[in-house]
């Protein structure tokens, strides 16, 4: 038996032309006033995606996008073989700091990187990287990252919910004075699909107006992260 | 009113390093290569002037900008009123620069300047990376720059060429007001224009991606700025070929 796992193994190495290596992984945060929620980041197979610009985001996407929670992509990426590390900063990323990951991708073929983890605030607005392939000689390489909309939720831009499912955006503790109140809520509806974020509005009004984001504070422009890939 | 144009200075550097182990007296004179690059820098915003551009080429480890990281008072001093000497200055004085450079005056947006970097190195420092870093203000903003930071042109054979994008950051030294007493830049016009404060009054005192500006047409009432003076990523675009 143990000799049949081998072989099997190794005929799927040599098909998937799959090389193994160690990847130390630094994602940087470059907004000035947006924060990540915990990171979900995964070398996978060239079969598996955690999400696809212009379909429905799944459940698990949506919860990451709406309320950070990254449970069921990591539970997603488990089921098939992923090399994961699950939540690196251990907690929030904030603005203009960087968290290291390593990842060993030795006797698998988890040649493709994904990551994504919950932009706030904001109503579902994500930091995404779908299946890039993994350089494989040694090299640093750099990448930048561009916010994505999981389009599960209205963008109304007024503080509520981080269930998936209910309106508004979620504040976290660290965040609080940051975030505005009682504002009208900017017109949206969900869009239905995964696109690029078209970024937020805010407003000038931290105690009425039409949002509760501030405009000087947390708009973005892409890109929102910047990834360096070390292979050794 | 003060001006924010700002008389093109040519600096151009040339730094022979030693050779190593200069007390051996037998050793043969290091061999040099003649270096020329032409390096067009073209502004892709709608109505944002690019201030006169610094343009560099140097080894690794020159930090000019750090993204996360609190600006230099010669990076502060381009951001906020557009003037490169200092950061030129700051350049011409590290160990590995080859040689540094100004455009000659504002860079309006949609047009093209090229500036030409000439030098001679050491072949002996082939092992060492060869960067271009190109630095500008846009000078309808507070303290918005563009870079292209430390990027490598060490592979290019004569008669290459290869292109990079400029993103748009935010020095962190000047809160973002957009009032035309703050504004170094032509929107200004009519208004203090202040260039160079050494207050630091921004929310964050760090470099990060800028976020755009607000204007006074999306609802900013101390702005100054019109919709035109919006942009996005990427703000500049730079080619660089060598020549010999």
């Amino acid at each position: 038996m143990k000799v049949l796992t081998s072989i099997i193994t190794g005929a799927l190495l040599s098909a998937s032309g799959a090389q193994a290596a160690e990847y130390t992984i630094d994602i940087q945060n470059l907004t000035r006033g947006s924060v990540f929620a915990p990171l979900v980041v995964a070398a996978h197979s060239g079969s598996d995606s955690l999400f696809m610009v212009g379909e429905s985001a799944s459940t698990a996407v949506q919860a990451m996008a709406e309320g950070g929670d990254i449970s069921g992509l990591v539970t997603s990426l488990e089921s098939v073989g992923a090399t994961i590390s699950n939540n690196p900063a251990e907690g929030l990323l904030m603005a203009g700091d960087s968290v290291e990951v390593v990842l060993n991708t030795d006797s698998t073929a988890n040649t493709y990187l994904s990551l994504a983890g919950m932009i706030v605030p904001s109503n579902d607005g994500f930091v995404g990287l779908n299946s890039l392939m993994l350089p494989t000689e040694t090299g640093v390489y750099h990448y930048t990252l561009n916010a994505y909309d999981a389009g599960t939720e209205a963008n109304d831009e007024l503080r509520g919910s981080g269930a998936p499912g209910e309106p508004g955006l979620p504040v976290p503790p660290p965040l609080e004075e940051m975030v505005g109140h009682n504002a009208t809520g900017v017109e949206a509806n969900a869009e239905e699909f995964v696109h690029i974020h078209r970024g937020v509005l805010g407003d000038t009004n931290a105690e009425g107006g039409s949002s509760d984001l501030d405009a000087g504070v947390h708009r973005w422009l892409n890109p929102v992260a910047h990834l360096t890939i070390t292979v050794q | 009113m003060k001006s924010f144009i700002f008389k093109a200075q040519l600096m151009a550097v040339a730094v022979l390093l030693s050779a190593c182990g200069s007390d051996d007296d037998s050793q043969p004179e290091a061999t040099l290569t003649h270096y020329t690059f032409e390096v067009d820098v073209t502004n892709m915003t709608a109505a944002q002037p690019l201030s006169p551009v610094a343009v560099m080429s140097h080894g690794p480890e020159l930090e000019l900008l750090t993204v996360g990281s609190t600006a230099s008072t010669e990076l502060e001093v381009l951001a906020e009123g557009g003037d490169n000497s200092q950061l030129l200055a700051m350049a011409a004085e590290h160990q590995t620069t080859l040689a540094t450079m100004s455009g000659e005056g504002v860079l309006t947006p949609g047009t093209t300047e090229s500036v030409t970097l000439e030098f001679e190195r050491p072949d002996s420092d082939d092992e060492l990376d060869m960067q271009v870093s190109v630095v500008s203000m846009l000078v309808n903003t507070n303290d918005a720059v563009t870079a292209i930071n430390g990027q490598s042109i060490a592979s290019l054979n004569v008669g290459e060429s290869v292109t990079f994008t400029g993103l748009s950051y935010d020095a962190g030294t000047e809160a973002n007001t957009e009032h035309a007493d703050h504004i170094p830049g032509p929107a200004a016009a009519g208004g203090m224009q202040e260039g160079f404060s050494e207050v630091r009054d921004d929310f964050v005192n760090q470099v990060l991606m800028h976020s755009g500006v607000i204007t006074a047409a999306d609802g900013l009432e101390t702005s100054v700025l019109q919709a035109e003076h919006r942009w996005d990523n990427p703000v500049m675009l730079v080619k660089v070929s060598r020549i010999e």
